[in-house]
């Protein structure tokens, strides 16, 4: 199988899913602009929130698992943290696609403390900088369970962990046949991710255009 | 064109909501004998091995180090690596070659030529191998206890019902990782009122894993993972010599641990670098083994939708499993998570290892309904028992499950969520209400559970662990509550430690805490009528199901 077959295949799984979902998803939101801003710095300021994509996210790869466009998921990260009186600021990493360690860099990257991870295909964690990397504050592992609602319920989240709230975590979903279903596919979506990893590059500010 | 009827019925079949891909040997999308893997080779110069697998030591990844220099017997190594594959396939199967003589073959093999001797094999002819090579004489099977509220009473109550129906370890994780201790704590109270000498574990991130472990809140480990390419390995900021110093951790505190790991991994993380899956997990196994772990649990687990969407992947789930008996390792045998929407699929894939009978056939099965299964659903549910159980008994064969009565299930249920009840009022923590009790006594699953105040839990969890609290403490709460059965059940799980003879080789425990492990009680099957055998006593317990009509009463 070549890249072009592949990405047929990947197109044409989207779709479907895509398909079944329509009532969930809004009518084609503007496509994501995501430029480069150079090497990211440590924020300072308590009230941010930071959150990392992973390196194929708005990219090369543009909608989640289940077709959600990746712009609309970042509108509702985004609006959660605003919700709560709180910025946030993008980074993207380059030296990994898992999603712990994406996290893990937001978090420490952030004024808060507080970051959040959030790969292509829809996987999300919110993260705090004093955790061992694999761990975290809440992990949203079932990429096909994550709807829009879910996604800004994480941001109100992790902006209510940097005022040191102590929210409700985001109730657990659980679908057993989402791996039947999804998992070769979210192989192949994370062999994509990896392809644009370039290793010693150091983690980039993003401008990001919403 | 019209529609065949035929076509649309077939269709709409559950098995065609699976994902299904055609291999790609390039990215090592493709389960075994990619042309990529490479040919089997070892020369050894001055006691070190300096060529394997057709790379030269200066050549070596760190994975080939690790290998050369910890995993294979070098004393028996020239020779057996001279044998032809075919030659070692045969011994494999054929019961007039004895387990112990296999062993010595086969780990002096590389890593290529053992995947290359088992890549011979048909299933059947590889079920043969298992029934042979397992470790321990008899088979046992392993369980989940989790829910999607994060429930202690019911990880107790459902923990406490698994025990009464066989299983010999039980196994927790978290649907929030900060409830960890609860989940940890509840699981291991719950297991030994079903049934005392119940192992358990709480499967979160291995530092936190570890943690428990130390405080007594867990029995054993098993979620130490390790990967057959570097980078993967990289990826998760690990090598194999910081997973060996894991595993001496445990050890040092007599805690029984074995590793994970799984055909489909590397693939899933993107890193394969263009070998089969079959042959990455082969060295996860030498991992394992030269790290000094007794055991592993491998069979894809929760990458078992990647084998599975590619041709010979149920095969290859068989083969690593085999790959990892003979080479002398307890093996966890999988089976514990959902890859297919078919029913009949389900079946075929795990009586690959029911059938035979592996050391935990399932790792594990779910001891709830699957909408509660935190390890993303596994093959076998809560609501399965009585397939399980009946397959045991069309077949005569011991899959570690029981038939039971409901009034026995009921009072076991019962009494777990009593003791966790008075438990947690002993320690402080949170208050469980006499509603929960009796919800927990009769529930399916978490649906049936009132909701519990989940900030207040955590802040209690925390608090828990901040004033140092151990499974002492839980003994001696016990005991002032008044289950003294209990306490010295939990008491007698940690004086495990001190023995540590429950370390060996695929050790569970009896009731009475008696170590059963393959070290007293080892493999020895050499043909039909040897080995393990169903007792007359346990296949009367097989026998018994509550549905059977006896015709005395017609």
């Amino acid at each position: 199988m070549d890249e072009k077959t592949l990405r047929a295949i990947i197109e044409e799984v989207l779709k479907e899913v895509g398909e079944a979902k329509t009532t969930a998803v809004k009518p084609q939101a503007p496509p994501l602009q995501i430029t480069e801003a150079g090497p990211a710095a440590r924020g300072t300021d308590p009230r941010e929130v930071v959150i990392a994509l992973s390196p194929a996210f708005g990219g090369k790869l543009t909608q989640s698992i289940t077709g959600i466009p990746l712009g609309d998921a970042l509108r509702e990260v985004t609006a959660g943290i605003e919700e709560e009186g709180l910025k946030y600021r993008f980074i993207r990493v380059f030296r990994t696609a898992d999603v712990g360690f994406i996290a893990h860099e937001a978090a420490k990257l952030s004024g808060s403390g507080i970051g959040i991870g959030i790969q292509s295909r829809g996987t999300t964690v919110i993260h705090q900088k004093d955790l061992p990397p694999l761990s975290n504050l809440e992990l949203f592992s079932q990429a096909p369970l994550i709807d829009l609602e879910t996604f800004r319920a994480i941001g109100k989240n992790a902006a209510k962990y940097a005022k040191n709230e102590g929210p409700t975590p985001v109730p657990v979903r659980n679908d057993q046949m989402a791996r039947p279903k999804y998992q070769a596919i979210a192989a192949l979506l994370h062999i994509k991710e990896c392809e644009l990893l370039v290793d010693g590059k150091p983690v980039q500010e993003l401008k990001v255009q919403l | 064109m019209a529609r065949s009827k035929r076509f649309e019925a077939l269709d709409a079949r559950p098995v065609n909501q699976d994902g299904f891909v055609t291999e790609w040997p390039e990215v090592g999308m493709i389960a075994m004998e990619n042309p990529g893997d490479p040919k089997p080779s070892i020369k050894i110069q001055n006691g070190k091995i300096v060529e394997l697998d057709g790379k030269q030591r200066a050549d070596f990844d760190m994975i080939d180090t690790f290998i050369a220099d910890y995993a294979i017997k070098l004393e028996n190594a020239e020779a057996a690596n001279a044998l032809d594959s075919l030659e070692i396939a045969r011994k494999l199967v054929d019961f007039n070659c004895p387990r112990s003589e296999v062993i010595k073959i086969t780990t002096a093999l590389t890593p290529a030529k053992l995947t290359e001797a088992v890549s011979l094999l048909t299933v059947v002819e590889m079920m043969q191998a298992v029934n042979k090579l397992r470790a321990r004489e008899m088979p046992a099977n392993q369980c989940h206890v989790t829910n999607v509220k994060d429930n202690p009473v019911q990880i107790a109550a459902d923990a406490a019902e698994a025990a009464v129906r066989g299983f010999a370890e039980q196994e927790t994780t978290v649907g929030i990782v900060r409830y960890a201790p609860f989940n940890a704590l509840s699981l291991m109270i719950g297991a030994n009122v079903g049934r005392p000498g119940i192992l358990t574990q709480c499967a979160v991130e291995e530092a936190t894993e570890l943690d428990l472990g130390m405080r007594g809140f867990t029995a054993y480990a098993e979620t130490v993972s390790v990967y057959g390419t570097e980078p993967v390995f990289i990826d998760g900021d690990d090598t194999p010599w910081s997973k060996s110093f894991l595993a001496s951790c445990y050890a040092s505190r007599g805690l029984k641990m074995r590793f994970t790991s799984g055909t489909g991994s590397e693939v899933q993380m993107g890193y394969a670098e263009g070998r089969s899956m079959l042959y990455l997990e082969a060295r996860c196994l030498y991992i394992t083994k030269g790290a000094g772990s007794q055991g592993t649990q491998n069979g894809s687990v929760s990458c078992c939708g990647v084998p599975a969407a590619v041709p010979s992947g149920i095969r290859a789930m068989l083969a690593e499993n085999l790959i990892a008996m003979a080479l002398d390792l307890e093996c966890a045998s999988s089976n514990d998570q959902t890859f297919t929407h078919s029913d009949l699929r389900r079946v075929a894939r795990s009586l690959m290892q029911f059938a035979p009978g592996t050391d935990f056939i399932c790792s594990g099965y779910s001891a709830t309904p699957n909408y509660d299964n935190m390890f993303a659903g596994s093959n076998w549910d809560a609501d399965d028992y009585d397939d399980w159980n009946i397959i045991q008994r069309d077949l005569k064969i011991d899959g570690g499950l029981s038939p039971v009565t409901e009034d026995e299930v009921v009072a076991a249920r019962n009494k777990a969520a009593r003791v966790i009840q008075a438990l947690f009022r002993e320690l402080g923590l949170t208050e469980i209400t006499d509603a929960e009790v009796e919800a927990a006594t009769y529930a399916r699953g978490s649906q049936d559970m009132p909701d519990r105040n989940v900030v207040e839990d955590l802040k209690a969890a925390d608090a828990m662990l901040q004033r140092g609290v151990t499974s002492v403490d839980f003994v001696k709460a016990l005991y002032r509550a008044g289950f003294e059965d209990v306490a010295q059940s939990i008491y007698s799980i940690l004086m495990q430690r001190i023995s540590a003879d429950y370390l060996h080789t695929s050790a569970i425990l009896t009731n009475e805490f008696k170590v059963v492990s393959a070290v007293n009680y080892p493999n020895d099957y050499h043909g039909p009528k040897t080995g393990y055998q169903i007792s007359d006593e346990r296949w009367a317990q097989i026998k018994n199901i509550r549905q059977a009509i006896d015709p005395a009463t017609i």
